[in-house]
């Protein structure tokens, strides 16, 4: 069984939702990124999403676009994201995965990214502006080398394309419970649960929810209808406010993961 | 200035161009060949696909046909004319040169068949709040304008580069009531202003519409911004018919997103003894982050929902651009132009920001008309071409727009230059 199947079914067995980071790589620096990731690991994470940089984010608001233009400032770049997601695969076995635009997918061709992907020790991809539509391409260099994908449902997709994106998936889906870009926000959207209960009526894969999960209250009522709970923007923030001070960034983040995760247990 | 030549597919179209079929490009799907599409979030997905049905029944509807006719011609001007420019042949000795006049329309370019389009569209659909981006500014003044006119809520996104360097648009936009939002992510300028604007739509796509204002981003907008533009190749056609019995020899229009060039070219696409030229931004020559010219330095990509020619660096990030005029200054090409490229039916050259300037005083000299920087690409190309062309033949330049917005950028780059060299 691959890492995410397992890691889920072992949440399953456990009757608890996993608690899935997202950390953009590189930010600010690719020491400071492994220290980050080792820190939310430590915290309980059960699942790691790791932002690759992209020059222009665009379903991505303030604090991610912010984090990646950190990375991207201080030079970071594809080869060197490879070697960080290695270096992580070293400390643990548990699922990551990259969280993507599609031009740094394609730019030296499909199959040789997802090949690299792979190497790395990276279970899956998330291709943000790359609907089933257009994945053919991604899709088969996936099953060729055994990575496994993500795709996303929004709250304006209709019940007719839900079938089209399983039939895409291979990992789990992710349904962003908000209309926008990621980001943090005061308070979660309503009938969350129906739509999870909707997507899980095309899919025995599992369903985790993310955007603007930012307190453990909110994680806690998220995990009551997921299979996993996201928090991105939050876990970032932590980052972008003590960059002056790297080892309190990273004591603020791990602090703040384990508060997080504390959620699931509320 | 440089002349296509055989290796930048710019060989003589005659001998290789395959039959054009219009009713498949784009396919169902959105693709021109291999480029265009739609690689959007997840969010927009559904919002396009409703876009495109309620465009293609708006089409087909002959009373919104009607209503938009109506517009153009009795608000925005219509049609513009074919002017012979007497004095710019003469100068340059070579090829009967004509000016397509859409620097005469209302608000200045040729942005505004696109926008009467869409906004009418967008009445539509029922929505009420109309964003866009906006680089030079002719796109965003278009946008305020109509806004203004239809009592559209009114939100325009704009590098804050673009708004410092087109000022006098910017001014011109808050007259009409619009909002004015300043981008002061990436290099500032359109590239950013479209991805704030995408932002911006996947948190409201239900009661937003978005007036791209180029034949770029996903389907359905290249395909719609052409459909809206082909008056303009359509009513060249007419007039030269008219004016000279024959169709020119060459057509040539400048290229940023392409949606002026896209208009031009598209009623000419199946005759194939008319050579149509497309003229992207060398800026200071073609090196890395110093022009916006994609088929000279670009490769083939993903950006901002379609796949087509970008400027990208070996990872795929965007790579920064630059061009004198802000309307060209941009990373990719509309999808359609990649594809007529690929099968040899469009060519493409570049001028350099140093050759638009000479072209810019050289038109204001001989004709007495100000183009935008913009269009000056497609002029700077014509000064170069013109005179290796006989005096029986035929060049039409497409004068997308006005340039008044860029007096003020100009008199400084002059008075710059007029102390370097003094």
């Amino acid at each position: 069984m691959n890492r995410i199947a397992q890691q889920f079914a072992e949440g399953k067995a456990a009757d608890r939702s996993l608690f899935i980071a997202y950390l953009c790589a590189g930010d600010p620096t690719l020491e400071d990124s492994f220290r980050a990731c080792e820190s939310v690991l430590e915290a309980g994470t059960d699942l790691l999403e790791l932002g690759v940089p992209f020059s222009d984010p665009l379903a991505d608001g303030k604090t991610n676009q912010l984090a990646a233009q950190r990375a991207l400032q201080n030079d970071i770049h594809q080869k060197d994201i490879f070697t960080l997601a290695k270096r992580v695969r070293g400390i643990t076995e548990k699922p990551i995965i990259f969280y993507t635009y599609y031009n740094l997918v394609f730019a030296n061709g499909v199959d040789n990214y997802v090949r690299q992907v792979k190497e790395a020790g990276v279970d899956g991809i998330l291709v943000l502006d790359l609907p089933p539509e257009e994945a053919d391409e991604v899709l088969e260099a996936c099953e060729r080398h055994d990575v496994k994908t993500v795709f996303i449902v929004a709250p304006t997709t209709p019940p007719e394309r839900l079938a089209i994106i399983a039939e895409a998936t291979t990992g789990f889906i992710y349904y962003v419970s908000q209309e926008g870009v990621t980001g943090v926000r005061k308070t979660l959207a309503e009938g969350i649960g129906d739509k999870v209960a909707e997507i899980k009526e095309h899919t025995e894969l599992p369903v985790v929810v993310g955007f603007g999960i930012s307190t453990p209250e909110q994680v806690k009522t998220v995990a009551s209808v997921a299979d996993g709970v996201v928090v991105g923007s939050a876990l970032v923030n932590c980052i972008g406010s003590n960059l002056d001070n790297p080892q309190k960034a990273v004591s603020t983040l791990g602090a703040k993961a384990h508060e997080l995760v504390g959620g699931l247990s509320l | 200035m440089n002349v296509p030549k055989g290796d930048v597919g710019g060989h003589m179209i005659a001998d290789s161009v395959p039959q054009i079929d219009k009713t498949t490009l784009p396919d169902a799907s959105g693709h021109f060949g291999v480029y265009g599409g739609r690689y959007v979030p997840e969010t927009l997905f559904t919002c396009l696909q409703d876009l495109e049905k309620a465009y293609l029944e708006a089409k087909a509807d002959p009373e919104f046909m009607r209503e938009l006719q109506w517009y153009l011609k009795e608000y925005a001007g219509r049609p513009t004319t074919l002017y012979y420019a007497e004095q710019l042949t003469k100068r340059l000795g070579g090829a009967k040169i004509y000016l397509k006049r859409e620097d005469l329309l209302h608000t200045g370019a040729h942005k505004i068949n696109n926008v009467l389009g869409q906004a009418l569209l967008a009445r539509r659909l029922g929505k009420k709040r109309i964003i866009a981006e906006t680089g030079a500014g002719q796109h965003g003044v278009a946008t305020a304008t109509v806004c203004a006119k239809f009592g559209l809520e009114c939100v325009i996104y704009m590098g804050a580069v673009d708004m410092a360097r087109q000022a006098l648009n910017v001014f011109r936009m808050r007259l009409c009531g619009a909002e004015v939002r300043g981008v002061e992510t990436g290099q500032r300028t359109l590239k950013d202003a479209v991805n704030e604007a995408m932002r911006d739509w996947v948190a409201t796509s239900r009661n937003t519409h978005y007036i791209l204002g180029s034949a770029l981003g996903a389907h359905p907008f290249p395909m719609m911004v052409r459909d809206f533009h082909k008056i303009i190749g359509e009513e060249t056609r007419r007039q030269i018919m008219e004016l000279e019995g024959r169709l020119p020899n060459e057509v040539v229009a400048c290229v940023g997103g392409g949606s002026n060039a896209i208009g031009m070219f598209y009623e000419f696409l199946d005759q194939t003894d008319v050579r149509l030229v497309g003229v992207e931004a060398g800026g200071r020559g073609i090196e890395r982050g110093q022009h916006a010219a994609r088929f000279s330095g670009g490769k083939v990509g993903v950006l901002q929902g379609c796949k087509t020619y970008l400027l990208c660096d070996d990872d795929g990030q965007i790579e920064l651009t630059h061009s004198v005029s802000a309307g060209l200054d941009y990373a990719a090409v509309g999808p359609e132009h990649a594809y007529y490229r690929e099968i040899g039916r469009l060519d493409f050259a570049y001028a350099t920001d140093a050759e638009v300037m000479e072209a810019f005083q050289l038109l204001c000299e001989c004709e007495g008309i100000l183009p935008a920087l913009e269009s000056t690409h497609a002029v700077a190309y014509a000064l170069k071409r013109a005179p290796e062309m006989r005096p029986d033949e035929i060049l039409v330049i497409n004068l997308s727009g006005r340039g008044d917005k860029d007096v003020q950028q100009i008199a400084e780059i002059l008075a710059k230059k007029a102390q370097v060299e003094g």
